[in-house]
């Protein structure tokens, strides 16, 4: 530890810290555009300038200062303030004054920074000059004359999303920002550059001037597009979700979102199941809930319990999930799957099913091999953790599977399960990279589980993974990537077949059940079962189209729930909004149903309910806690099943970025990206 | 005595009477400050904060860009703004209302206002009959400015040395 002075205040600094860091530590505020703490340092703003001694007698960039012992450092000199005065009318020379119109306005760095630090006039009355606007794509709206040139969106897309889109063009006055040909962005972080954006030049798109910041009542709340789930901030007003802004979460997202996060939300606006309905004559026909209730009642009550099945969705929360387990299970019904695609976990310990590493953890592995998974795709704020390893030299990949544009350099091992049997006695480079590791690990994608001979394979990655000692004493490096919010709830629930019962993939052959229970399930072929159907859900999604009783859900905007993510974290949802028109809260359609069918749940509300699961399932009661921070041994003979492993090539089950979930289906944005996207790879196809 | 006596002297000579007799007479033939309303009208002030009014530039463009800053600055809440891109990609309102019962005619709308859209005119006549006639609407409060503009750009320019 060194010692340096802030204004006449000793401060103890890590070697290394820059002067900035340093300031700040003695609790100092500076100024600063350019300077962001996860992203190279450029100094090209100079907001940060500070008086520092020794040193040459004029003000100093303190972002990319590096402190030194003994040095003195003063952020309250008159040099420092003239020196502020001046950089912010420089910036403000070519800034319009048009924050009226502009949608930073109320949030913006500039205008807070030149209120703080700046004079109360300006003394230049030449032309400012103008820049024309950049087609950016569907998420990035640009006014580019409001630029200040800090490089942060150019660097954030280069070093965190690892597609370098967007870059700087020109000198001196007529520099620019610009993206490469004029094309759109198409990387799956892209809409961070707005939140980092310090002006207005970039802002979004499908948020244009529709609220300002004051106006809105923030969330704090659990994203759920993605096994990850990222804390964000819900902003709404008047009942509709307006955006999502991500939350700073050092373990999960540290402060990125994906785009499919931020705005998928236009999505709870449209599509929405917001009455219960039934069928009539072929036809679903609007209906009262007590209408509903008596035509779910009348048909169950009239079938035998093995002739019921229940699939639970990707989105659920897991109060719904336990409300329906306990009620079918009261009745008497043992085909219960929360695992829509049927991937082959559930049963061993319930470390064979989580991200044991922790996402924050994975940053300490040295080798990590990737089976069945493209991360970039399922889970891109994880993707940007394994580009900042790769940047830093510090971690080697191996990909069994698609070989896919993951933003980093990884070996090639092979396409299916064969590669995956044989690695043990392959050799190669990574191989014996792998074996000498002294923290690998292995992730494992649902693209190599989620198949009919998942067992299997999910058996040779841990036959693999006792090889090579991926889980030993202090580390734990068996990691399954999971790419549906509400599954790693669903297995430690137990919601999966009992014995005897049906899983979802036999549930849906037609004639295998009379009575079809769909929670909020629309990735499944339930269309596929001539079963009468019952569809608890928010949208009018595959699930509910052929539904044949529709009773309205809540979206996970719209109700307190708890979700955990694919570490087994598990993390609490705020209701931002509330139901659409008569829809309620999952739980307490359960509820309700469970009077109409004779098997009351002892619950009447949700803290009972959660009372209720903690005392089954005590893990649910370890908030915000990843069992794998602390690293256990496990016995990794116990997982998997027996099976013959077919050739097929293991692939993503995320084709299309933009539309895995029903929210997002029926969102426009969602839907402009999606396009934009197979649009970009068609040209580079060309 | 003397006292009793000068005031027996007064009562005698009616001076009471005569005084107030011409005080009378004084503001019998002195000009009137009543008006007669609504054919006479006192006079008003440039700053008078009156029935509001949303202007437009002189080529027929509304002012109001939709900044907000008039609904968040008014203390009574009384105004309701919505916006979204117009076709031409500006800033725009969908909505724009103003709920004149809650309003308090304080002026702030006007102060806050960048462009000089939002505006109190001189305006005072604008009783209804029913509740539902003051919630004032977009259309409604640009046909006031289209009905008063004249007036209340001159009152702007009288008061703009002052500001």
């Amino acid at each position: 530890m060194a010692i340096a002075k802030v204004n006449g205040v000793e401060v103890e600094f890590e070697p290394g810290m820059t002067v900035l860091q340093v300031a700040e530590l003695a609790g100092e505020e500076i100024p600063r555009f350019c300077y962001h703490e996860r992203l190279s340092i450029a100094g090209n703003c100079r907001m940060c300038l500070v008086e520092v001694k020794p040193g040459p007698p004029k003000p100093q960039a303190s972002c990319a200062l590096p402190a030194a012992e003994g040095q003195e450092i003063f952020t309250n000199t008159p040099m420092v303030k003239k020196a502020r005065e001046g950089v912010m009318e420089f910036l403000l020379i070519n800034h319009p004054l048009d924050c009226p119109i502009c949608d930073q306005g109320g949030e913006c760095d500039l205008q807070d920074q030149a209120v703080g630090y700046g004079r109360d006039d300006s003394r230049y009355d030449e032309n400012k000059r103008a820049v024309e606007e950049k087609a950016m794509g569907p998420l990035i709206k640009t006014v580019m004359t409001r630029c200040i040139q800090c490089t942060r969106c150019v660097r954030f897309i280069t070093e965190v999303a690892g597609s370098p889109e967007i870059g700087l063009i020109s000198r001196g006055e007529d520099v620019e920002i610009t993206t490469y040909l004029g094309a759109a962005v198409t990387s799956e972080l892209s809409a961070n550059v707005i939140d980092l954006c310090p002006v207005g030049a970039l802002t979004s798109k499908p948020y244009a001037f529709e609220a300002r910041p004051w106006e809105l009542k923030k969330t704090e709340s659990i994203d759920v597009m993605d096994a990850l789930g990222s804390s964000i901030r819900v902003d709404g007003r008047a009942n509709a979700v307006l955006r999502v802004l991500p939350r700073i979460n050092e373990e999960v997202n540290e402060e990125w979102i994906s785009d499919k996060t931020r705005y998928a939300v236009d999505g709870l606006q449209r599509q929405r199941l917001d009455r219960p309905y039934v069928r009539v004559d072929g036809k679903l026909k609007p209906a009262s809930w007590a209408e509903a209730f008596a035509a779910v009642a009348a048909k169950i009550k009239a079938t035998a319990p093995e002739r019921i099945g229940v699939i639970a969705g990707d989105l659920q929360d897991a109060e719904s999930l336990k409300a329906t387990k306990d009620l079918f299970t009261a009745l008497g019904v043992k085909n219960l799957d929360a695992r829509q695609d049927g991937v082959a976990l559930g049963a061993g310990p319930r470390e064979s099913w989580l991200f044991n590493s922790t996402i924050a953890g994975i940053e300490d592995a040295d080798v990590v091999l990737f089976v069945g998974s493209n991360p970039r795709l399922e889970a891109p704020v994880l993707n940007a953790r394994f580009r900042k390893q790769w940047i830093a030299g510090k971690t080697r990949f191996g990909v069994i599977g698609e070989q896919a544009d993951l933003t980093f350099d990884y070996d090639y091992l092979g396409a299916g399960a064969k590669t995956l049997s044989g690695l043990a006695k392959a050799k190669n480079d990574f191989v014996a990279a792998f074996k000498a590791a002294e923290r690998p690990a292995i992730i494992i994608g649902q693209g190599a589980i989620a198949r009919a001979d998942g067992a299997a394979i999910l058996k040779a990655a841990a036959d693999l993974a006792k090889t090579f000692k991926v889980v030993r004493e202090g580390w734990n490096g068996w990691n399954v990537l999971h790419t549906a919010a509400a599954r790693v709830a669903g297995l430690d629930l137990g919601f999966v077949p009992a014995e005897g019962g049906l899983a979802a993939g036999d549930m849906l052959k037609p004639g295998a059940l009379d009575v079809l229970f769909l929670l909020g399930a629309d990735e499944c072929e339930s269309a596929a079962s001539d079963a009468f159907k019952i569809y608890l859900g928010t949208h009018g999604d595959a699930g509910a189209h052929k539904a044949d009783v529709i009773l309205p859900g809540a979206a996970y905007t719209e109700k307190n729930g708890l979700y955990v993510n694919t570490e087994g974290r598990v993390q609490m949802g705020k209701r931002a909004v509330f139901p659409k028109g008569e829809a309620k809260e999952d739980w307490s359609i359960l509820r309700a149903l469970s009077e109409t069918l004779g098997h009351k749940l002892p619950y009447d509300s949700l803290d009972q309910l959660r009372a209720k699961l903690f005392a089954d399932h005590p893990t649910f009661g370890q908030i915000d806690f990843a069992p794998g921070s602390v690293p256990t041994v496990f016995d990794l003979a116990a997982v998997g099943g027996e099976g013959e492993a077919t050739e097929a090539p293991f692939e993503s089950p995320v084709k299309a970025f933009h539309l895995t979930n029903p929210i997002a289906r029926a969102s426009v944005t969602m839907a402009e990206c999606a396009a934009n996207v197979s649009a970009a790879s068609k040209i580079a196809a060309e | 005595m003397m006292s009793r006596i000068t005031q027996a002297v007064k009562g005698v000579a009616l001076l009471d009477f005569a005084g107030a007799f011409g005080l009378a007479m004084k503001y019998l033939v002195a000009p009137k400050k009543t008006v007669i309303y609504p054919n006479e009208r006192g006079p008003q002030s440039p700053r008078f904060r009156g029935e509001h009014a949303l202007r437009r530039y002189p080529n027929g463009e509304e002012r109001c860009i939709a900044c907000k800053l008039c609904e968040a600055i008014c203390p009574a809440q009384a105004i309701t703004i919505e916006a979204e891109p117009r076709e031409d990609g500006s800033r725009r309102t969908t909505r724009y209302d103003i709920d004149m019962v809650k309003c308090i005619y304080c002026g702030l709308c006007q102060e806050a206002c960048p462009v000089d859209a939002i505006v109190e005119g001189p305006n005072i006549e604008f009783a209804v009959e029913t509740r539902e006639e003051l919630y004032y609407d977009k259309e409604k409060l640009l046909d006031n400015g289209d009905r008063w503009e004249r007036l209340i750009a001159k009152n702007l320019e009288l008061d703009a040395p002052y500001r």
